[in-house]
């Protein structure tokens, strides 16, 4: 294993050895039980996009129920609970995070950094067996009596344990287990992606030097090390008053007129334990996306990344403090009230940092030469719908705005645009920019353009209108309306229109997987590094790169991520790997 | 230049959607106005925000956009620009958080003469208590629920003698008198939500909540339930009526007391043996 003390004085790169792997025997051992990094990210991406399809299909059936109340028969109020409560988990655990850290991890930080692989390819394999078999024992809710847990996806006590709520029998006690699996999976792939960016860089790679998307899949590993444990243990302990009869969460209860062997336990204690993993949670998901949305722009704008040090910098600031606003999810929970006071403080403050990033791409692109391909055209949607999303975002963080807005729309609509619109953008965003390094051939723009513009249109009009119905005060969580005297018909009309919506753009999704099915056979041939990006992946000796990535000879780096566009040079961008010109 | 636009359309639409909304708030029935404004002002700011952010988006993606001549500026810090941009951003947030916190202050602090009344709710029921004329609520557990003593209210606590409980009625407050609404739960967490108060607040079992509020106009109010509590969450709902003080001493006259409730039917007798307080 190669030893890299990059950033000390007097280094030369030519002064590191090279670094071996571990070669696969047998077709088994290539494809499926794959040590390679590269094989591993697709698997995870792979199970991870599937994960997320059931996810889509729950969501158009809660539209179809709000929208047409009874129109589908078989969405009782036990299935509307079971399927926001799987769309929710599902879509933020096992799909955004895997997706991020697990496929965009694995393909991208070994390659970025100039590495052969992973610096511990067995756990590494590990880590997505265990993915697999959280996904399993999530799905396996669906075949039990009962049903998957219908709780709400935050799986707040007491409700989620007790009779009455959908799947309390079985349904939230594979929940609980399949997230203890998930954490216990994530944790050996998240060492490894710390271990790896911190231990094997390639020779010159100093810190300094990583592209944003490594460092934004770095501090969101570090984020999620940190977070996840809260999920852990609040988990076993909400399995310990569901099949021990502790009672941590669980206070003196009267239900059906009877009082439960329970007594002395705290709900809100669960509430802070999931809000300290949940909320840098959010930014465990967009993190990456900043990082990789940076990238995607300083390179189809031929400019180099502006600020780059002040991005880091706002990368690791945010990732501090998210750790310190939990709390405002809680504002209205009954927590002392005197909280709200810090936590909208600590709330408010996060978003400079995240302005400065916004600020800092935009920058990227001032006085650039932006070529609009559907990369760039998704970092675009992305900035505008993280905007807007992260705007509203002040109005919850502002303890006293919160408290007429939460529990309604305006929230759903919020958490939709900036944890799960904006991040999605980026994600196809980042399929389109390095399908060609995966695959060695193209996609067809011509879908490519379609699947963008009516993902983009139609999530920014769903969601921007849905602020609104917050503002007026439509509550979230509820499987209808009915007759109430504060809500206009006109909000059904808003409603239709809303799901009209989510029918097509879920629809349109299926665009992008026959783009990515039919172009991994009969796409057009991608030329190398296509692109013309400066970043260490796309100077593999072959594309798609090698088992080892690099064959013969791994790279040594001399400059920083950005050079394009470098006054003098003879092309526009200058690979990472090229060593100074020297006369 | 086909983006560009798009992103001006998506602008301009933007704005006129909120100009021309059919969705705002509904009309307040509260003294909370000092939430609105706060609102109403983030609102402003943002919007600001927003439409210098994203013009200032758009202007680049025309200006810049790809051609065989154009060769991108190299500039990779501007240090002076970022210093500018960082303080305006803080002096923003500023703005909006200093009158979020002085209307949270207010928020958590009932002024001392303000009148109290206790809402329990219970999977799908509101249930109300309020202390007796010049007396105070009698302490409450869940311990203490039996058929006879639905919300648990604490029979040794002297206090509880003269609590009127109103179960299955409506609730009625008086016109512009401030009210601390103590909030508490028997079974799983709930929300006790009216919007036109702008105010809500969780209801938790084991412990106990509150808010204030002072009701500015007399009518009837819907209640509904703002935390999911189970299957029947959407139809937890529950009558407030706003009302003058004749009224009220009306409506007050003809509620229940707690010792006759009790008394009525020999409640005493059938008390869980745990928990109880001497």
């Amino acid at each position: 294993m190669v030893e890299v003390r990059a950033g000390e004085e007097g280094f030369h790169p030519d002064d590191f050895e090279d670094e071996e792997v571990p070669h696969p025997r047998s077709w088994w051992t290539k494809y499926v039980f794959s040590q390679d990094a590269k094989v591993v990210a697709l698997q995870y991406a792979g199970t991870a996009i599937f994960v997320g399809f059931i996810a889509l299909v729950m969501s158009w059936l809660m539209r179809i129920q709000l929208a047409f109340p009874g129109a589908l028969s078989f969405i009782d109020q036990d299935h509307y609970y079971q399927f926001i409560t799987m769309h929710g988990m599902m879509m933020v655990v096992y799909v955004l995070t895997a997706v991020f850290l697990g496929g965009f991890g694995n393909y991208l930080i070994p390659l970025m950094i100039g590495a052969r692989d992973m610096a511990f390819p067995f756990i590494n394999m590990l880590s997505y067996w265990f993915y697999l078999l959280a996904v399993l024992i999530l799905l396996s809710g669906f075949f039990l009596p009962g049903g998957p847990t219908g709780a709400g996806w935050t799986l707040y006590p007491p409700q989620a344990l007790l009779q009455g709520t959908p799947g309390s029998q079985y349904g939230i006690v594979v929940m609980f287990a399949s997230l203890c699996v998930f954490i216990a999976g994530f944790t050996m792939g998240g060492l490894n992606y710390v271990v790896t960016v911190l231990q094997l860089r390639a020779p010159g790679m100093t810190m300094m030097r990583l592209p944003m998307t490594i460092w934004g899949l770095f501090i969101a590993t570090i984020m999620a090390l940190l977070a996840f444990p809260g999920l852990f243990v609040a988990s076993l302990m909400m399995l310990c008053d569901r099949l021990l009869g502790t009672s941590f969460f669980m206070p003196a209860i009267v239900q059906n007129g009877e009082q439960l062997a329970h007594v002395g336990g705290s709900p809100i204690l669960y509430q802070h334990l999931f809000w300290f993993f949940g909320h840098p949670e959010v930014y465990i998901v967009a993190v990456p996306a900043f990082g990789i949305v940076a990238d995607l722009l300083s390179t189809h704008a031929r400019k180099n990344l502006f600020g780059y040090r002040m991005m880091v910098w706002a990368t690791i600031a945010i990732g501090v403090l998210s750790f310190v606003v939990w709390g405002h999810h809680m504002f209205i929970s009954g927590m002392n009230p005197l909280f709200g006071f810090f936590f909208a403080t600590s709330t408010l403050i996060i978003a400079i940092p995240t302005a400065i990033k916004v600020y800092n791409w935009i920058f990227t692109i001032w006085r650039g030469d932006i070529h609009l391909n559907v990369p760039m055209l998704y970092s675009l949607s992305f900035i505008v719908t993280f905007v807007v999303g992260g705007l509203s975002g002040l109005f919850l963080g502002n303890v006293a705005v919160d408290v007429p807005l939460n529990s309604t729309y305006f929230v759903v609509a919020h958490f939709h645009m900036v944890m799960g619109i904006a991040p999605l953008l980026v994600i196809f965003g980042a399929i389109y920019h390095w399908f060609p390094l995966i695959s060695g051939r193209m996609m067809n723009e011509k879908l490519a353009l379609a699947h963008f513009w009516i993902t983009f249109l139609g999530t920014y009009a769903m969601f921007f209108t849905m602020h609104y119905l917050g503002v007026l005060g439509v509550p979230r969580r509820y499987y209808e309306l009915g007759q109430t005297a504060f809500i206009p018909p006109s909000v059904t009309s808003l409603n239709i229109f809303i799901t009209v919506l989510a029918l097509i753009v879920g629809a349109a999704q299926l665009v992008l997987v026959y783009n990515f099915i039919r172009s991994w056979r009969h796409g057009e041939v991608a030329a190398r590094n296509p692109w013309r990006a400066t970043t260490l992946e796309w100077q593999t000796p072959d594309m798609p790169p090698p088992h080892d990535n690099w064959g013969p000879q791994a790279p040594k780096v001399y400059r920083w991520a950005y050079d394009y566009s470098v006054p003098g040079a003879p092309r526009d961008y200058i690979p990472q790997n090229q060593p100074e010109a020297r006369a | 230049m086909i983006v560009a636009g798009v992103i001006l359309v998506i602008l301009v639409a933007s704005v006129l959607f909120h100009l021309f909304t059919p969705w705002w708030m509904t009309p307040i029935a509260a003294d909370w106005s000092t939430i609105d404004h706060t609102l109403r002002l983030t609102f402003w700011v943002t919007g600001a925000a927003f439409v210098a952010v994203i013009a200032f988006l758009g202007w680049c993606v025309y200006r810049y956009r790809h051609s065989e001549t154009r060769r991108a500026h190299y500039e990779p810090e501007s240090g002076k620009l970022e210093t500018y941009l960082g303080i305006a951003t803080t002096i923003g947030v500023v703005f909006l958080l200093a009158p979020g916190l002085v209307v949270w202050n207010s928020y958590i602090h009932p002024p001392a003469d303000a009148a109290e009344v206790e809402i329990v709710g219970q999977q799908w029921n509101w249930f109300y208590r309020l202390p007796a004329e010049g007396g105070k609520l009698g302490r409450a557990d869940a311990r203490f629920v039996t058929a006879e003593n639905p919300l648990g209210v604490n029979p040794y606590d002297p206090n509880s003698k003269g609590n009127l409980i109103v179960n299955g009625g409506d609730l009625h407050l008086r016109v512009n008198k401030p009210v601390k609404i103590l909030l508490r739960s028997i079974d799983v967490i709930h929300n006790f939500y009216i919007p036109e108060f702008r105010a809500k607040m969780d209801m938790l079992p084991g412990s106990e909540s509150f808010f204030w509020v002072t009701p500015t106009r007399t009518g009837t109010f819907e209640i509904l339930c703002a935390a999911y509590c189970g299957t029947g969450h959407p139809f937890m709902r529950g009558t407030l009526v706003v009302e003058s003080d004749a009224d009220y001493e009306k409506w007050i006259a003809q509620q229940q007391k707690f010792t006759a409730m009790n008394e009525q039917k020999r409640g005493f007798a059938a008390l869980p043996a745990t928990g109880q307080e001497k």
